[in-house]
This record gives C-alpha cells, sequence and structure tokens, in this order.
C-alpha cells in the first residue's frame, strides 16, 4: 500500500476533500497573506480599537494596528511551526519505534521505559516547563513539540514491526539471510505507509494546537510579530468594542485544525477499510 | 494527548485500539500470578515513572544555559544580590545533593519556597490546586455520564439523522484548540452575541469557586465540550460492535428486548475502553485546564504556572510540572487497575 495509493483511496470520502480544501485556503492565506496585506502588519493604521473601516476592514487592534493585515501576516510561523513539528515528532518517533520493535530484547525495554517518561508528562506542561526556562525561541518550541509527540508515535510503530515481524514473509527474508537493516526498510516500512499518515495527520492538528496555545499564552511568537494565537491573548481584552481582532484569528485556527483533522480521519477510514477486507 | 490518536477520528479502530491494551495486560497478569502481585508490581513501575520524571524536571532547570542565580535575577543584578540567591537556592552543593535534597523535600511535604512571593510553595498553591481540582472534577463528573448517553443513544440509531450530526460534531470540536473553544463561548455567551455569564472568573483570593457558580460555568463547559466528543467516539465505536457482535445479535434473535441487550450486555462491554479512556481524558483535562484557566482568568494551577513562568520563580513552576506528571501517571496507573478489575477473564487469571 503505497502513500499514493491511500491518499487516492481516502479522497473518495467527502470529508477528505472538504479538509484538504479547508487546509489549503488557509496555506495559501498564510503563503499569499503577506503579498496581499494592505498594510505591515506594525503600521498604524486608526485609533486603538477602532471598528472596519474603508481603510482597515476588519478594524484597528488595541494598539491602533491594522487587524486585516496581521491575521494575513499572522499565518507564517504557525504554518512553519506545526508542519515542522509534525514531521520531525514523527520521524523520531518511527525511528525510537522501529529501533524498539525490532531490536526487541533489552534496547526495546530502555527505550519504552523512556519513553513513558516522557508520555507521564502532558505535552503542553513539558513544553512550558522547558520553553519557560530556556526561553521562547521558534527552533525550541518546534523540538520540544517533536519530543512529546515521539512517545505515541513510537508506540504506533513499535506495535506494527512487532506485528509484521511475525509475519512469514519477514522471517523468510531473515531465513534467506537478508540483512536486518534491509528488511527494516523493505518490508516493515510499507506496512507502516498508511498508519504514519494518520499519525501524521493528527499530529499536525495537535501542533497546531499547541503552537497557537502557547503563542496565547505569551510563550510562543513574540510581540511585536503578527501571529493568530498571539493576536487573540493582545485583542481578548477590547472583546466588546472590536471583536474581530479576536474572531479572525480564532477562525483561521479553527479552520486550519478542523482541515487537518477531517484529512487525517479520512486516512484513517481507508486503514480501517482495509483491516476489515484482512478479516482484522 | 497521544493515546486519544487511537480513537480522535477511527470509529471502530477505537476500540481495536483500546482493547488491543487488554490481551497484554492479561498475559502479564497470568505469568506472573495472582492479581495482588500485579498490583504491587504496576505500582512499583509507576514510582518508577514519578522518580524519573522528577528527575527531568530537576534536569530541565539546570538545562539554563546560564547560572539559575543570573537568569532569575536578569543581566543588570549586582554580584551581591547573585551571591544571596546562589546560597538561597543552594547551589552551592553538588548537583546530587541538590537533587536529594529537593526529593527529600518533597517527601516532607516541602516543596520549596517561592522566589518571587517569599512564601513556601505549598501555600502558594494548595488553594489554586483545589480550585484546579473543582473544575477538573466537575468537567468530569458532567463529561463521563454525558459521553456514555450520548454514545450509546448514536450507537442504537446508527447512521441516522441524529448519528451523522453527532459524529460531524465531534470531528470539529475533537481537532479545535480548548482555548478557541473558551474563546467562542465567551464571545457568544459574555461579550459579542450575548451578555449572560461572566467572561472572567473573579473569585477572591480564600474564597471557593462553588461560591461563584456563575464564574464556573463556561470554563466547565469548555472542558466538556473539549473532551466529550472523543469519549462520545469511543463509547459509540465500542458500542456498535458489541451489537454487532454474534451473542448479542443471537440474544435479539432469541427475543430479548432490546433494552435488555443494551444493559446486560452492550453496555458492560462497552465501559471497559471507556473506563481506560476516562483516565487519560482526566489527564487531558488536567493539561486542558492550564488554557482554559489562562482564558477565563481563574485562579487555578495552571495559571499559577503561567504567573511561576512570567516572574521565572523556579522552585514553583518545578512543583507544579511535578503535580501534572504525577497525577498523570496515577490516573494511567488507575486506568490499568480498573481495567484488570472490571473485565472478568483477566480478574480470575491468577487463580
Amino acid at each position: 500500500m503505497t502513500g499514493l495509493m491511500t491518499l487516492r483511496r481516502a479522497f473518495a470520502y467527502p470529508q477528505t476533500v472538504i479538509g484538504a480544501a479547508l487546509t489549503g485556503l488557509i496555506v495559501l492565506l498564510a503563503l499569499l497573506g503577506p503579498l496581499l496585506a494592505p498594510h505591515t502588519p506594525t503600521e498604524f493604521v486608526g485609533a486603538p480599537l477602532s471598528g472596519p473601516s474603508g481603510d482597515a476592514l476588519l478594524g484597528a487592534d488595541q494598539l491602533g494596528r491594522d487587524v486585516l493585515s496581521r491575521v494575513l501576516h499572522g499565518g507564517r510561523s504557525v504554518l512553519w511551526m506545526s508542519v515542522a513539528a509534525a514531521v520531525l515528532g514523527v520521524a523520531i518517533g518511527v525511528a525510537l519505534g522501529l529501533l524498539a520493535g525490532y531490536a526487541r530484547g533489552r534496547a526495546d525495554a530502555v527505550v519504552m521505559r523512556a519513553l513513558d517518561v516522557v508520555i507521564a508528562f502532558p505535552q503542553l506542561v513539558l513544553v512550558l516547563l522547558f520553553v519557560s526556562l530556556l526561553g521562547a525561541r521558534a527552533w525550541l518550541i518546534v523540538l520540544l513539540c517533536a519530543v512529546a509527540w515521539a512517545p505515541g508515535v513510537a508506540r504506533v510503530t513499535r506495535g506494527i514491526a512487532l506485528e509484521v515481524g511475525e509475519r512469514e514473509f519477514v522471517q523468510a527474508a531473515e531465513v534467506l539471510g537478508y540483512r536486518r537493516r534491509s528488511i527494516v526498510l523493505g518490508e516493515i516500512l510499507p506496512n507502516l505507509t498508511t498508519p504514519l499518515m494518520v499519525e501524521l495527520g493528527l499530529r499536525l492538528t495537535w501542533s497546531i494546537a499547541l503552537i497557537a496555545g502557547l503563542s496565547f499564552l505569551g510563550l510562543g511568537i513574540q510581540p511585536p510579530a503578527a501571529d493568530w494565537g498571539l493576536m487573540v491573548n493582545e485583542n481578548r481584552n477590547g472583546l466588546t468594542v472590536q471583536p474581530w481582532g479576536v474572531v479572525a484569528p480564532v477562525a483561521c485556527i479553527a479552520v486550519f485544525t478542523i482541515g487537518t483533522n477531517l484529512i487525517a480521519e479520512g486516512i484513517a477510514r481507508t486503514m480501517a477499510g482495509i483491516d476489515r477486507k484482512d478479516g482484522g | 494527548m497521544s493515546d486519544r490518536s487511537h480513537a480522535t477520528g477511527l470509529g471502530e479502530e477505537a476500540v481495536v485500539a483500546a482493547s488491543a491494551a487488554v490481551p497484554a495486560a492479561a498475559g502479564t497478569v497470568r505469568r506472573r500470578g495472582g492479581l495482588g502481585w500485579w498490583i504491587v508490581r504496576r505500582l512499583a513501575a509507576g514510582v518508577v515513572v514519578v522518580l524519573l520524571v522528577s528527575v527531568v524536571v530537576f534536569a530541565a532547570t539546570q538545562a539554563l544555559p546560564a547560572d539559575p542565580a543570573e537568569a532569575i535575577l536578569g543581566r543588570g543584578a549586582t554580584p551581591d544580590r547573585i551571591a544571596a540567591l546562589r546560597a538561597e537556592l543552594g547551589l552551592e552543593r553538588g548537583l546530587v545533593q541538590q537533587y536529594l535534597d529537593w526529593i527529600g523535600g518533597l517527601l516532607g511535604a516541602d516543596l520549596g519556597r517561592s522566589l518571587a512571593a517569599n512564601v513556601p510553595v505549598g501555600e502558594l498553591i494548595g488553594d489554586r490546586l483545589v480550585n484546579s481540582l473543582v473544575l477538573l472534577g466537575l468537567a468530569g463528573m458532567i463529561s463521563l455520564p454525558l459521553a456514555v448517553l450520548l454514545g450509546a443513544l448514536s450507537a442504537v440509531r446508527r447512521d441516522g439523522i441524529a448519528d451523522r450530526l453527532g459524529l460531524g460534531i465531534s470531528l470539529v470540536l475533537t481537532a479545535v484548540p480548548d482555548f478557541v473553544i473558551g474563546m467562542t463561548l465567551v464571545m457568544v455567551f459574555a461579550t459579542s452575541v450575548l451578555t449572560i455569564l461572566p467572561a472572567v472568573a473573579l473569585i477572591p483570593a480564600g474564597s471557593s469557586p462553588l461560591a461563584h457558580p456563575d464564574t464556573l460555568v463556561l470554563p466547565v463547559a469548555t472542558l466538556v465540550l473539549a473532551v466529550v466528543p472523543y469519549l462520545y467516539r469511543l463509547v459509540r465505536a465500542s458500542m456498535i460492535d458489541v451489537l454487532e457482535s454474534d451473542y448479542a445479535q443471537m440474544a435479539r434473535m432469541k427475543g430479548m428486548p432490546r433494552g435488555v441487550v443494551m444493559r446486560r450486555h452492550a453496555l458492560p462491554n462497552a465501559l471497559v475502553p471507556t473506563i481506560q479512556a476516562s483516565a487519560l481524558v482526566l489527564g487531558y483535562l488536567l493539561s486542558g485546564t492550564i488554557l482554559v484557566e489562562y482564558v477565563f482568568r481563574y485562579p487555578g494551577l495552571g495559571s499559577a504556572l503561567a504567573d511561576a513562568i512570567s516572574s521565572r520563580d523556579l522552585p514553583v513552576i518545578q512543583a507544579i510540572t511535578l503535580i501534572y506528571a504525577v497525577a498523570v501517571v496515577a490516573f494511567n496507573l488507575l486506568a490499568d487497575v480498573l481495567t484488570v478489575l472490571v473485565t472478568p477473564k483477566l480478574r480470575t487469571a491468577g487463580r
């Protein structure tokens, strides 16, 4: 089952198509937004918390900056950080899971117990602990999110590696004298493609939530940069007067997470379909 | 949260994943003989994880790029003040000694002393912990029965309009971050659309949140909306699996009323994965309270952590992160033990 086949099957479900459309919309908004923005994100366009006008279609924020321009500029950070965190987290998790599931024995025990310790921290707490001590740097947040996702991915990978390792074709390859490494890469990885695509989709959704949440707490992207999570925090005191400063970034974050989650769900459904056909 | 992966979107998959833990536990119980012995071993493993967690929390403060005393005081601090703080933090001792002193203090219920407020950490966060537990408890007490009820109804009327609607809504709600749900509730019920509930939980220090029920509505509702969709899907999926199983079909065929099949077969069997998931959900709710408390400025443990971070109050940060981690380990332990106790096959395996 290649990744492409999985995607083709997943897109047979309308929810996957909707999810891809929503995600695509937000990705375009984040990437092209800065080119379309009528103002720079730090330019003052009106009185603080003034409502929508011809010059500022969504009004001004609590400092008098253009809300629309800040929304258009504020997507890039959460986009690249969450994608990087999800990809890195899945990569680390797969490496550790394969190591544990294929080496077994002592290596397995050591890796899995170490991951038990990481998983004991709620993800947000783990990230907060280190970010609070080392400072809110983008690469650090990405790395910490990846570390937080790795144990879950490793458990899934290990389970599949153990199960595939028991199958006859892998044992046959081993008897035929193929090297262990080539067996892992050649035989186990293809079986992992679809589950890992699901993991990637879910971790991406959670990365967006975690990274936007950190910014909302004031521990992510730092002012005066434009960032959706940060904007919610900056503008929430003016909610009664000028709701757009909160509504617009909240809507962007919500649509982004709903989109990626729908894609993950669509891919997961193809997996359930395969399992049923196998009699699993 | 990572363990939500199995059930976030997967329908029947959820059950496969949730019940996958059961045979593994069964093997353990059987091999090592005796349920009591198994629980002891499981507890011991939990204690080891907690100890390792404490090492990580302690090591984190060692990861500070600069001397902790300098980092806390900032660049402009005089050498005298730095030396005084170094002495107060006990930085002159060896690392191992510092760790052992800290752990020793924890065992004696001494969490250290807050640098910002200059009071014992226990005193500072005691009320906050209780406030967070109120939030957590209320959210849990509402979420679990609600999820079981909705999941059961959805399973019985599978593929009906309500079932499809429920699945769709749950798909949206599981995706959206908690603070986004919270801010949306604030906009709808407290500021922009309606103004029937307070947007901010104004609870005076020393006063119980239970004395201000109106301030609890939105924070609790946010947490409920964040976890019910996930649990609901899990209950629905396990119910459908049971209802489709041969023995449940058989019971229906021999004329047993639908309600009895539900009560006798479907509900008890659907409870096993639900109990496991509930403990995980409690752990998730706990960290969810951090952001939700921040949204509503609710005086709980999470907002205490946010305050401690902004004032670089190391002992408080250490204490609170440790509390969260220990709670997660405890909830997971509880889940495993309860799973074994409610699964007859596992309960009797040791005999």
